[in-house]
């Protein structure tokens, strides 16, 4: 959080430390602040949440980076491989610090900030909307999850689109031009800038305010254009270029090279034969099968993601699925999203490529919640017209998906709900019974595709024990994990933390109300931080897939399962 | 204090319409060069920044969803907040613009010991919102007996409605009171809710300040200084104005030009200001779109020609893993060189 001078008493100083500019990435142990001091802080720290109002105007308040307020730079040659890719640009590699007072900015930064942002007003009328229409009613104020969980300010949605729109008024309004600062203007320096690496970083893209807000303006995309203007001038995280630039080469985020994909995935068999006594048999790359499914990459990788993949393998194998994997397109989530539109849509090209190139009919994307939105509302737009496919049809139920009619791409929800609907999957829910969940929405798959149902439906017939979180934080007001768009990196655990104590409030809230110890979503990302997020407020309470939790309903044929008491999970 | 300028502003210009006014003469000025400057740059400003707006493409169909999207038969479809045709989003669109129904849904959070947070529903600003908006609406409306004549009907009507309390001579209208209320709390809030008073700019305030002393002029008019104000003299400027033959046929009070001046200053600010709120609203691609993306393809006029790193160069960098892990590929190895 930066150091903010603040009105009413401020129990705990925050100490600038001398040494930060000299402290370097190998120097700084990440030592995560306590639970209980971070909940103190939550609750009694001077903030606007707790009732402290800044004695300086926002503007008079600059960004002050220190160890865990910030994630580390891209690294030089990641940012010098993507620059070198065709079609995408991303200038300006070198080596720099967000600590130091010379970030080594391009002498003519500011010329290109500002052609950026002319550029980008003609090319997006949202971001145009945007700038003009906001009356600053509050109305998203104390929507955004990072302003609920730091009381930071400029962490309010209509604060941050101010660090934009008022550089916007100041270059590009008759009004900000005449009137200056009374007209909520301000000159484009190298202080705006850093405010807009802290704070576009600070963003994880979730549409809450969005949902809110009386003219629908939506953060996302102002976030969107901060970062891309970054780009611009070189600047940008690592935990986002390193996985684009390894979705590029090697096909997914993690760098998994073919075949070690492949040996992942084939853990994951052996595992599943351990455990139920029969052995699935998943292809990759394939050409002729019938359909292609990609899922994130991190699902063949890492807990608990891996017992999601269990879980597609079982129910692939047991309704016998004509599919292929495929280790080129072996990446369903979309780093491009968190950089700029061009590499989003390059990265995601890979899919319809791959698609025809394999011969397939149509394609099924795994559980994750940012990809969705990619696929959802981007891809068709960007690499369509995916005329070589057919509509998506079910081969066991023939139920045709007119939804994805263009796209020719379906949400193994989509898919696994008509499955059920139609009693095609033979599921004994008791096999659940170790689990009391709740069911948290991911944020894209519910405000950029209205995926709300369908998952619910799937539960109800997978899990005896199941209980909503309360209402103003599901569904379409459903709360982000807090470390989404490329911001799950270990160096900010702090502001995560932070950030994702409103969905783990809620989550404790049923923990304590009706014994729920598992936290069930179809989001990669929400695998993985929801897992630190709940490790450290309810460490009760454990993630999963939804998929996981079918794939432990399903009764195979043939099977000779042991007793799991922990289903996939359970150790044999 | 951000509103003391603002606030100074307004009383300037009271107090230049007032001055000026009452020199000789320049009754033309303020009660016909002024407005006629006014309403052509409210006009043309107001289509410049339409035209503006609608010149940047809309690349990505990005609705934010609020509800069920459309997908299987048997999962009720949420039409209203996820719609997928234009007949649904334009019922969205009403609901929004008619109802304010995104701030309907408004909540306020809160942080307890534990740390607990609450997110209580809150309709205040719902609430402050349509009474400002719609006691605006109806007083402009009220206002177009002015230039029409005869009098429309439904016009009468609204008047009818509007002090139907029939409290005082002349009759009391309902709106006076409301829009001033509706400032009143508009203002408070900003003052009160310590989010909204630390994001409020200058720009916030001049224009709660200008309709505030717009209406109170108004009030004033019809109500306390109503001796030197001929209402037929203003009809017939006012239907002057409509029809290009502006005259002013005898004297009109001060508190007329003052007035006239401040929604003639409004007028001219409304396309350069945060008020074109009321353009935009309809514009805005979150809301005016439909959530039918996988459904019909949305076409970006700017598509950048982007491949994507090609499935032949990462056989090629990846050939050997892959034939030696039994993965299919599209050129096999070449055949190994004899070892001597």
């Amino acid at each position: 959080m930066p150091v903010f001078p603040w009105k009413k008493s401020c129990p705990q100083k925050l100490k600038k430390s001398k040494s930060a500019r000299t402290i370097r990435r190998k120097d700084i142990t990440m030592a995560v602040v306590s639970v209980d001091k971070l909940a103190k802080s939550v609750v009694q720290g001077p903030s606007l949440m707790t009732g402290s109002v800044p004695t300086k105007d926002w503007m008079d308040i600059p960004a002050v980076f220190k160890p865990g307020n910030f994630c580390y730079p891209a690294k030089k040659e990641k940012v010098e491989y993507m620059n070198s890719q065709p079609g995408l640009s991303f200038p300006n590699a070198r080596e720099w610090w967000p600590e130091d007072d010379d970030w080594k900015l391009p002498e003519n930064w500011k010329e290109i900030i500002l052609n950026g942002l002319r550029e980008r007003l003609d090319k997006f009328r949202s971001l145009k909307i945007f700038m003009d229409c906001c009356v600053r009613c509050g109305a998203c104020a104390d929507k955004c999850h990072f302003f609920l969980g730091t009381g930071d300010p400029k962490n309010m949605p209509v604060l941050r689109a101010e660090l934009l729109r008022s550089v916007y008024r100041n270059d590009f309004t008759l009004a900000g031009k005449l009137l200056g600062k009374m007209a909520g203007a301000r000159e484009m320096t190298i202080g705006v800038l850093k405010e807009w690496f802290m704070y576009s970083y600070q963003c994880t893209e979730c549409r809450r305010c969005s949902v809110f807000c009386p003219y629908g303006i939506d953060t996302a995309e102002v976030t969107m254009m901060l970062r891309e203007l970054l780009h611009l001038v070189g600047v940008g995280i690592n935990w986002i270029l390193e996985p684009a630039s390894n979705s590029n080469r090697t096909g997914n985020h993690m760098g998994l090279q073919p075949h070690t994909f492949k040996d992942n995935a084939e853990f994951l068999v052996d595992d599943i034969e351990n455990l139920t006594g029969v052995r699935v048999e998943p292809t990759f790359n394939r050409k002729g099968a019938e359909i292609l499914f990609i899922t994130p990459s991190a699902d063949v990788f890492a807990e608990p993601g891996l017992y999601t993949a269990m879980g597609y393998l079982i129910l692939f194998h047991h309704i016998g699925l004509d599919y292929t994997w495929s280790t080129y397109a072996s990446e369903g989530g979309n780093f491009g999203l968190f950089t700029n539109n061009e590499t989003m849509k390059k990265l995601n090209a890979k899919m319809y490529a791959e698609a025809k190139r394999l011969g397939v009919k149509y394609i099924i994307g795994g559980e994750c919640g940012h990809m969705w939105r990619v696929l959802h509302q981007y891809m068709d737009t960007m690499n369509g017209p995916a005329d070589f496919l057919e509509v998506p049809k079910s081969p066991i139920t023939g139920t045709v998906f007119d939804n994805a009619r263009s796209t020719r791409m379906i949400h193994i929800s989509e898919f696994t709900a008509d499955l059920i609907h139609h009693n095609k999957l033979n599921l004994d829910k008791s096999r659940n019974d170790h689990v009391v969940a709740t069911w948290h929405d991911s944020c894209n798959t519910s405000r950029a595709m209205g995926l709300l149902e369908e998952p619910r439906y799937i539960l109800d017939h997978v899990v005896n024990k199941w209980y909503e979180m309360p209402e103003n934080c599901i569904r379409e007001k459903t709360f982000c994990c807090g470390s989404g768009t490329g911001l799950n990196t270990d160096e900010i655990m702090e502001i995560r933390m932070r950030g994702g104590l409103p969905r783990a409030n809620a989550v404790k809230y049923v923990h304590e109300k009706h014994g729920v110890n598992t936290l069930g979503c179809v989001c990669a990302i929400d695998r993985a931080t929801l897992t630190s997020l709940m490790n450290y407020w309810v460490p009760e309470v454990s993630v999963c897939g939804l998929s996981e939790l079918v794939g432990n309903a399903i009764v195979l044929e043939g099977e000779n399962r042991q007793e799991l008491d922990e289903g996939l999970r359970t150790l044999v | 204090m951000k509103y003391t300028f603002p606030l100074a502003a307004v009383i300037a210009l009271v107090l230049i319409a007032w001055i000026g006014s009452n020199i000789p003469g320049m009754q033309y000025v303020f009660g016909v060069v002024i407005p006629y400057l006014a309403i052509g740059t409210f006009i043309i400003g107001f289509c410049y920044r339409v035209v503006q707006w609608a010149k940047s493409p809309v690349p990505f169909k990005i609705p934010t969803t609020c509800g069920q999207q459309y997908s299987l038969p048997w999962i009720k479809h949420d039409k209203l907040e996820a719609p997928s045709t234009t007949s649904q989003v334009a019922a969205r669109m009403f609901l929004e613009i008619v109802l304010f129904r995104s701030l309907w849904r408004n909540t306020k959070a809160e942080v307890h010991e534990g740390p607990q947070l609450t997110y209580e529903s809150s309709k205040w600003l719902w609430l402050f919102g349509i009474l400002f908006h719609y006691s605006f609406l109806v007083i402009i409306l009220r206002h177009m007996r002015l230039f029409l004549d005869p009098v429309p009907g439904f016009i009468q009507a609204l008047e009818f409605g509007d002090g139907i309390l029939q409290v005082g001579a002349p009759t009391m209208y309902l709106t006076d009171l409301t829009i001033l209320i509706g400032l009143l709390l508009l203002f408070g809030r900003r003052l009160v809710n310590r989010q909204v008073n630390y994001i409020s700019l200058a720009n916030d305030y001049f224009p709660l300040f200008l309709i505030f002393a717009i209406a109170v002029t108004g009030i004033l008019m019809r109500f306390f200084l109503r001796t030197d104000i001929d209402i037929v003299a203003i009809k017939r400027l006012a239907v002057g104005l409509a029809t290009f033959q502006p005259a002013i046929m005898s004297d009109i009070g001060s508190i007329f030009y003052i007035h006239l001046f401040l929604v003639s200053v409004l007028l001219a600010y409304f396309p350069y200001s945060k008020l074109m709120h009321m353009g935009g609203v309809f514009l805005s691609p979150t809301r005016n779109m439909a959530n039918d993306s996988r459904m019909r393809r949305h076409i970006n006029p700017w598509n950048p020609d982007i491949k994507p790193h090609s499935y032949a160069s990462y056989e090629d960098e990846f050939r050997e893993f892959m034939v030696d892990a039994g993965i299919p590929v599209e050129k096999e190895l070449p055949p190994k060189a004899e070892e001597e």
